[in-house]
């Protein structure tokens, strides 16, 4: 056995423990989890969602070219975008994206934010209390898919993000941008039925979609989820794997901590020492 | 062997005013950005949150300024006694190093007038959060560095009877604190084993950091490395001092000290590799990545090589000349993971604008002010046979 064959065979060996080692610390989704589902392929572009989006939250268009809003990135008064994928050598081969929160099953931005300005709350989406931020942007830096934004040009900042319209959804409304679709391109649920759904369409339609359901396992699983025609990389969501960060760096930070265990035994080993030292005549004093 | 005097001379010299100039432009730019924002006095952006003033004045300063906490590890855990001449002024460059982080982290968050909720929201503290752990233990460890620093401040009140209260108040307080201090500097040296691997720690959550540099050793690496740069700090410190206060040379002790350089950098060197090989070099290739990865590791091996050198180790240019590569390779190693080998994919870019910088230059050089007073004022240093 080479090194190669060797490292080959370690890595087998740890991600076929990883599963069983990453689900005792991976969260589940709350049982009432909503969520939306995208369908790139019912998408037409027209772009109604950015616009309800933008209305439902009071915020201006960021970027025009005079007549349109060409928004192409979320930013801080768009918490919500429509990207087109364009395939470089085949121009007849395009895919609309929807891009936004993915209110993440185990979010990497509610595990790092210091007193809970960004948590999972009702029905497992990630909204945002202005009123305990300090503005650090850790959760900018933790994101995987860089959703949070940030008020740079206020002196009063604040962080933006599609937090799936509770109030909307408190009045029994539907979030703005499912209200709006006319093609049902998006559409707002349970996570559970949308996962039914999603694999229902894939089921009657193989040749028309790429065989999975984006976030239903990704990076600890989402609550949006999508289904595409063309590979989900190209529509910029990335592939990393369906481990959360927030199980990798918790799982680390309590192993090293065990609920400050380790800190107090440490704190009182080193007075321990400090103080015998103090006693003992140092060495190689002059 | 003489104890530490105040050093006495000119506060107001040329180079005092300078600095005090210097500092005075970056303040004077930090008000534009409290009215104008984060977004117009900097190169920040939604790609890169963080920049300039974390990687730098926090996360590289703080590992710079653990002289205090490398010294105390060396003289009351490993009981090298003979280096206690040392610790004073290393815990002064300690205190003023993480009152810079304290402020910077002040001016860089965008909701300031919140940050009093983080230590009083107690009941809300995310322990998920290795930003939170950072927060209270540097809150935490400048007041323990102050305390450990206001020994001096109360020695010179109490020898000399010009203020009779602070006199008093010295003769009160001294004795008590001499009794806690056991307790403080066992604190002093827990703290930042805490927090300086914590803030390895922040990025183990991320996905957008390139797996040369990212890893579950970040914490690992992090500490080891400050405590490295914490013995490159003193040694320049120590040197500089001796050259600009003109003082009896503390070379004996430097000379041997500078080893702690070495073997802290080959013990990070050991990890970093091991860690990478186990997982088979991830992303290891013809890139301009691996590059910078290679002269990390070369910036790193070469003053842990010098500094093992007893022949160099008694010249003080090699020594001074390593130091000042061992506190550059772990700078780098800091920028690299904050903003380097941070990728949060196409289309963003990050450089610190002029702004941001005139604020770093103006709180080293206010820093730089503030020791060069301390020093002059209060017994840190060992006293200068003639004052300049």
């Amino acid at each position: 056995m080479d090194r190669r064959d060797f490292l080959k065979s370690l890595a087998l060996a740890s991600t076929a423990a990883a599963p069983a080692f990453g689900r005792s610390t991976q969260k589940v989704a709350p049982a009432d989890a909503a969520g939306l589902l995208y369908d790139s392929t019912r998408c037409i572009g027209c772009k109604a969602c950015v616009v309800a989006c933008r209305e439902s939250g009071g915020l201006p268009p960021s970027k025009t070219d005079g007549l349109h809003d060409v928004q192409t990135e979320l930013d801080a008064t768009t918490r919500n975008v429509i990207k087109l994928w364009k395939d470089e050598k085949n121009p007849s081969v395009f895919a609309f994206m929807k891009q936004q929160c993915m209110h993440c099953i185990d979010p990497a931005c509610v595990s790092v934010c210091m007193i809970g300005a960004l948590k999972k709350r009702e029905q497992g989406a990630v909204t945002y209390d202005k009123d305990v931020c300090i503005g650090c942007r850790y959760c900018q830096v933790a994101c995987p898919f860089n959703v949070p934004k940030f008020e740079w040009q206020s002196a009063t900042p604040k962080i933006v993000k599609c937090e799936l319209c509770p109030e909307r959804r408190a009045q029994g409304k539907l979030p703005a941008c499912v209200e709006v679709c006319p093609r049902q391109a998006v559409i707002y649920g349970r996570r559970t039925e949308l996962l039914e759904e999603a694999h229902r369409r894939i089921d009657a339609e193989s040749t028309r979609y790429q065989p999975s359901v984006y976030g239903e396992e990704e990076m600890g699983g989402t609550q949006v989820l999508y289904l595409s025609a063309v590979p989900f990389t190209r529509l910029g969501l990335p592939d990393k794997g369906k481990r959360s960060g927030a199980s990798v760096s918790e799982t680390l930070q309590h192993g090293m901590y065990q609920g400050f265990l380790i800190p107090a035994v440490l704190y009182a080993g080193l007075a321990a020492v400090v103080i015998r030292n103090r006693k003992k005549p140092p060495e190689g004093k002059s | 062997m003489s104890a530490a005097t105040p050093l006495g001379g000119r506060i107001f010299t040329r180079g005092f005013n300078t600095l005090l100039a210097i500092g005075g432009i970056g303040i004077a730019v930090l008000l534009w950005r409290f009215i104008a924002g984060l977004g117009a006095t900097t190169g920040m952006n939604d790609g890169y949150p963080w920049g300039l003033w974390i990687a730098f004045d926090v996360v590289t300063g703080t590992a710079i300024a653990c002289g205090g906490y490398a010294m105390a590890l060396l003289v009351y855990i490993f009981n090298k006694g003979k280096y206690h001449t040392l610790v004073r002024s290393a815990l002064l460059s300690t205190a003023l190093g993480y009152t810079i982080a304290g402020v910077s982290v002040f001016v860089d968050i965008g909701r300031w007038w919140n940050i009093w909720k983080v230590p009083a929201f107690f009941w809300s503290w995310n322990f998920n959060s290795a930003l939170l752990e950072v927060a209270l233990c540097i809150m935490s460890y400048m007041a323990v560095a102050w305390i450990e620093v206001s020994q001096s401040i109360l020695e010179r009140w109490e020898r000399e009877a010009k203020w009779p209260r602070l006199e008093a108040f010295a003769r009160r307080v001294t004795p008590l604190l001499g009794k806690a201090m056991p307790f403080v500097i066992a604190l002093g040296i827990l703290l930042p084993t805490m927090h300086q691997s914590s803030l390895g720690s922040l990025f183990v959550i991320s996905t957008k950091v390139h797996p040369l540099w990212h890893t579950e050793l970040l914490p690992l690496l992090f500490l080891v490395s400050a405590i490295g740069m914490g013995f490159a700090g003193v040694v320049l410190e120590g040197t500089l001092s001796g050259i600009g206060f003109a003082l009896p040379t503390e070379w004996k002790l430097l000379a041997p000290l500078s080893k702690s350089i070495s073997w802290a950098f080959f013990l990070y060197l050991g990890i970093r590799l091991a860690g990478l090989a186990l997982a088979g070099f991830p992303g290891f290739g013809f890139n301009g990545l691996t590059l910078l990865f290679l002269a990390e590791m070369a910036l790193f091996a070469t003053p842990a090589v010098l500094l093992l050198d007893g022949r160099k180790r008694q010249n003080p240019g090699w020594v001074f000349f390593s130091a000042i590569l061992a506190v550059l390779a772990g700078a780098l190693y800091r920028f690299d993971v904050y903003l380097v080998a941070f990728d949060p994919g196409p289309g963003w870019h990050y450089f610190p604008s002029i702004p941001e910088m005139m604020v770093s230059i103006g709180f080293v050089s206010l820093e730089l002010a503030a020791f060069v007073f301390i020093v002059k004022q209060f017994p840190i240093l060992r006293a200068a046979r003639s004052s300049p």
